[in-house]
């Protein structure tokens, strides 16, 4: 359905499967060696969003629609993590949980009014059921209002290990990101994920072949909803904060704009497109307000000019599959 | 003054007003919205931008050339419309034969650049704008005091869309439209240049949603973010009566203002989520939208 069509001409499987993997591998060498020469704290950050970028992607790039309402579980996910750490005192790995319980739950209640209608429609139904949960965030007691969920304890991992140290916290945070990165690598090598590629190739077909596609595009958004909670429950750890801007559209349209730098329906794409975009608003920050109209311009940029992301100019130009 | 179910009438007259008020916006905006999908079979995330924009121009027309309301109620919509005109000419036309989806990531963008221009120049506080002299004062109705700017704005949005709905409906012009709508390419072997019909068509739904930034203008102060937070109602009014009806975006728009205004009668801290609520529960009933043809 989206541009993803339009690009990879399909290798041989065993191929494939080979610059995936060898991908993979530099990218956790990557993972393994940053941060010796980069701040960690900003790699964590950028490894929260690349999870939420690879989780909403998991929707746009393999089932073809569109959620423009992500921020939803991740925000949500991000104040009952936090809350769950500060008020129940859970520990982090069950604080966590809870995060991806949160937008699994979400996930279940929005996915199955969205899915009712199709292509632009579906934007904006998940556009508009963000915007009803962002007041409600507002107005609800718990979530602090204006000020968020602040000084959100760490704690100690399975009660051993004290993730106040930020390199004990980017140990877990890549560990959690690489399993979600495996997991959906999975879905999407899955007969699962094939059937997904077929809904976004054709829906009519894949429902003419016998396939209940509203059940598998319900399970897909669930999914993706809980694996964006895991990334929002993740951020409210290691940043101790949950705050209004994480369920605000403004973060829905970001992960949206990562995922469109990186490459849709590229697997390694949206993490790509984290770290530039991350990037980007870190040594940008002097700039202030200008960040808006620089995302705005590389958004119209990405769809006018290069719709296959890096990742996706990347692969095409060595004719493999990332 | 007496008692409506235990609420007063000066107040439940007023916020019926005002729920008639955001109605006419709602009703103007998404207007704009079905014409322009209709036609580019795009949604338009800059309306949302362009509503403010129209708000913009006529605080700078006042500013720099202290023309009042009425000729920037005429100007601002011209000059937001030839905006669109020129985006829809230099960018909006590549992507037609593309997936939907890429109008809306485009006119996000947009949106993202117009506001963050308008946020840096004016910063995120409101500028008052005036309202004209003319439509000063009210008239005293006895049951409740009747704004006449208000009235104003209630009656010009309602003729607005009901003369669009008339020349899209009932006229030589808007059959081409409808027609082009349908089947583009036969429309064309006709003679008709339907390129410039949708080229005309989106100048045309910009030019609504700056003219309802104008007549904003007086009841709201004018600021960057004015658009961003409406735009999504307006989705939310969008999905509720389908876009396959021009009579429907105008009927839904203003039912959903009144019911939002009755909300903050009544239940004052949903007044922020009715329409989303509403919004669900039609999804469950009438997943095709109240006025909608199934898709």
């Amino acid at each position: 359905m989206v541009a993803v069509a339009e690009s990879i001409t399909a290798p041989a499987h065993a191929a494939e499967g080979r610059s995936e993997f060898i991908a993979f591998a530099v990218m956790v060498a990557v993972l393994i060696v940053a941060p010796f020469f980069i701040y960690p704290l900003f790699l964590m950050q950028a490894l929260c969003f690349a999870l939420f970028a690879c989780a909403f992607n998991l929707l746009i790039g393999y089932v073809g629609l569109l959620s423009f309402g992500h921020a939803l579980y991740f925000g949500w996910a991000s104040y009952l993590s936090a809350h769950a750490a500060k008020v129940w005192g859970f520990p982090p790995e069950l604080a966590i949980l809870t995060g991806a319980a949160t937008g699994a739950i979400l996930g279940v209640i929005a996915g199955s009014l969205a899915i009712r209608r199709q292509g632009i429609y579906f934007a904006m139904i998940t556009l508009a059921l963000a915007q009803m949960m962002y007041f409600f965030a507002l107005q609800a007691k718990f979530t602090g209002g204006e000020d968020g969920i602040q000084g959100v304890p760490r704690g100690k991992l399975f009660g051993i290990f004290d993730l106040t140290s930020h390199n004990t916290m980017y140990v877990l945070v890549v560990v959690i990101f690489l399993a979600c990165f495996l997991f959906i690598l999975r879905i999407i090598n899955s007969p699962f994920g094939e059937v997904l590629k077929a809904i976004r190739e054709n829906e009519p077909r894949a429902i003419s072949l016998g396939y209940k596609t509203d059940r598998y595009k319900l399970v897909a958004f669930v999914l993706s909803a809980t694996l964006a909670g895991v990334a929002g429950g993740t951020k409210a750890i290691v940043f101790q904060i949950a705050s209004l801007t994480d369920v605000h559209w403004a973060m829905s349209g970001e992960v949206v704009l990562m995922t469109l730098v990186g490459g849709l329906g590229t697997v390694f794409g949206p993490v790509a497109g984290a770290f530039v975009i991350i990037a980007m608003q870190n040594y940008l920050n002097a700039l202030d307000q200008w960040v808006t109209v620089i995302q705005g311009a590389i958004f119209v940029a990405c769809v006018l000019l290069f719709r296959r992301g890096i990742i996706g100019e990347i692969a095409n130009l060595l004719r493999i599959k990332l | 003054m007496f008692e409506i179910f235990g609420i007063p009438s000066q107040a439940l007259f007023g916020q019926l007003l005002l729920g008639l008020i955001n109605g006419s916006f709602y009703a103007l905006l998404s207007l704009g919205l079905a014409v322009i999908f209709g036609m580019l079979n795009i949604i338009n995330f800059t309306h949302g931008a362009q509503y403010m924009m129209g708000a913009f121009a006529a605080y700078l027309i006042l500013q720099y050339s202290g023309l009042g309301y009425w000729p920037s109620l005429i100007i601002a919509p011209i000059a937001v419309g030839i905006f669109g005109v020129i985006i829809e000419r230099t960018m909006l036309q590549w992507l037609y034969k593309l997936d939907h989806l890429y109008g809306l990531l485009l006119t996000f963008g947009i949106a993202l650049i117009v506001e963050g221009l308008a946020r840096n120049k004016y910063g995120s506080a409101g500028l008052p704008y005036a309202m004209p002299d003319s439509l000063r004062g009210g008239q005293n109705l006895g049951f409740m005091f009747l704004p006449n700017y208000r009235a104003w704005v209630v009656v010009a949005s309602l003729t607005i869309c009901l003369g669009t709905w008339f020349v899209i409906e009932r006229t030589r012009l808007g059959a081409y439209l409808r027609a082009a709508t349908e089947n583009p390419t036969l429309v064309r072997a006709f003679g008709i240049n339907v390129p410039r019909m949708i080229t005309l068509t989106y100048g045309f739904g910009v030019a609504l949603a700056a003219f309802a930034g104008v007549m904003a203008a007086p009841i709201y102060n004018v600021s960057p973010q004015m658009g961003s937070d409406l735009i999504i109602v307006v989705f939310a009014v969008v999905v509720i009566g389908g876009m396959g009806s021009i009579m429907g975006a105008i009927v839904t728009g203003f039912g959903l203002g009144i019911i939002e205004g009755l909300t903050k009668v009544f239940f004052p801290e949903a007044s922020a989520t009715v329409i989303f609520v509403i919004m669900a529960i039609v999804l469950l009933i009438r997943p095709a939208g109240l006025f909608g043809r199934a898709a």
